[in-house]
């Protein structure tokens, strides 16, 4: 994630590869780097490859971790970027014509998701759900079923609906899911 | 029931997880009670990792707000932090002294009335996959041989988790962690669901979650699944003894 600059890493699949998404943030190379420079996607399938020079530093580092490819997809409208969608691959090859198609939809997916949030964000800082972790806490999956009921909508709703109502009033999540959990605060359909 | 009977028991119990479909969130909060019933603590709890190395809870044996609560607070710091971290055992013989150790959690558990704590590592085939925390409501440490029991409830908390043979596959390994995860939610939202249609706190709606899927011999996340779904109503679910009132409109 990026603010005027790449930043750091919003999210990551699997704790591992952390390290090697942010090895290119400290060596300044590397297909995350490119993607967000040069506004396009950028390919590697064999990071073995000696033939292949393009980041020698970033390539020791990702064969040290098991990464053998790298597909990484700029987040972008426009003139507008956001961030770097990365893919890691823990052997060569090159992405099918379908897999290539679906990374580049995922892309625009999160650029629009991304984008989404982030207009509710005061400037210059990373919208609340981008900078934290997901919310794991119990009162706020009892909250979501409790608020179901309330709305008499789906869970899915409801969920949205808790969150909706932190991001109104500038609390965290849990502060409103407590309120609910506790009966302090009820959620119900406008008349 | 002797001590030796009650260990002797838990793991037939687990013996009888191995052989067919068994609810895993059922069998992590027996254990989680069984902690408590066999070991020198007055509350347990087991937390997991997800894919993403961040520990969420699984089971408790109270399984009451505040107990879940002091659970998972444990994401950045605190006994089951490190004991994920590190893969080895962690304690704090007295919580007062630990305050700049752990500087959110410490107050936090005191504040519940808990002065010592243990957290021992869940391990499978030397990977740590989360942690067993146990709960003292006097300072010191466990004795060596409720330690050693600890480590072994610890094991079969690993094993019901990960019993299938498969396990060898890593991405196998995240499949069956990432759907146990995903119960616990469910039965969380379950809750919720439960305690607005029938007027009681969360508390109260896990323990009628829970005793209608013994009494009907259900998994608890299917009881949880039909609840959410419609397909339970919230009456049938209140024990015969005290009638719950219908909810409004």
């Amino acid at each position: 994630m990026v603010d005027g600059e790449l930043r750091g890493t919003a999210g990551v699949s699997d704790p591992g590869i952390a390290v090697v998404q942010e090895s290119q943030l400290s060596l300044g190379e590397g297909p995350c780097v490119d993607a967000w420079t040069n506004r396009a996607p950028v390919l590697e399938a064999n990071l073995a490859d000696p033939a292949i020079v393009r980041w020698p530093a970033f390539a020791h580092a990702g064969i040290d971790a098991g990464v053998l490819a790298v597909f990484a997809f700029p987040l972008h409208l426009g003139a507008i970027r956001i961030g770097v969608l990365v893919l890691y691959r823990d052997y060569p090859g090159m992405l099918s014509a379908d897999e290539m198609a679906c990374g580049l939809v995922l892309a625009d997916v999160a650029t629009q998701v991304l984008l989404s949030l982030q207009a509710g964000a005061p400037a210059g800082a990373l919208h609340e759900i981008l900078a934290n972790e997901l919310p794991h806490w119990a009162e706020v999956h009892q909250a979501t079923g409790m608020a179901s009921v309330q709305l008499g909508v789906s869970l899915d709703e409801a969920f949205v609906r808790l969150r909706a109502h932190a991001f109104a009033e500038g609390l965290p999540l849990r502060i409103i899911a407590r309120e609910i959990v506790t009966r302090q605060r009820r959620l119900e359909e406008p008349a | 029931m002797t001590r030796e009977q009650r260990i002797v028991e838990t793991f037939v119990e687990l013996a009888d997880t191995m052989v067919e479909d068994f609810d895993v969130i059922e069998f992590l909060h027996h254990l989680a009670e069984r902690c408590v019933e066999l070991l020198d603590c007055a509350e347990a709890g087991l937390l997991l990792a997800d894919a993403a190395g961040v520990l969420r809870v699984m089971a408790s044996s109270s399984e009451r707000s505040d107990a879940l609560d002091l659970l998972q607070s444990q994401n950045e710091e605190g006994p089951c932090f490190e004991c994920y971290e590190r893969g080895a055992l962690v304690a704090s013989e007295d919580l007062t002294g630990d305050a700049g150790r752990w500087p959110t959690f410490a107050p936090m558990a005191l504040q519940k009335g808990f002065r010592s704590v243990q957290a021992i590592p869940m391990r499978v085939r030397g990977q740590t996959i989360g942690a067993l925390n146990l709960f003292r409501a006097t300072t010191g440490r466990l004795v060596e041989q409720d330690l050693s029991l600890g480590q072994g409830m610890a094991d079969i908390a690993a094993i019901a988790l990960l019993h299938e043979r498969s396990v060898r596959e890593a991405h196998r390994v995240v499949e069956q962690l990432q759907d146990a995860l995903s119960s616990r939610v469910m039965i969380e939202q379950a809750k919720g669901v439960l305690a607005e249609r029938a007027h009681i706190g969360v508390d109260a709606a896990f323990a009628l979650l829970r005793a209608h899927a013994r009494e009907h011999n259900l998994r608890l996340s299917n009881v949880a699944r039909d609840l959410i779904d419609g397909h339970l109503d919230a009456t049938s679910l209140s024990s015969p003894t005290h009638s719950i009132p219908t909810p409004k409109r």
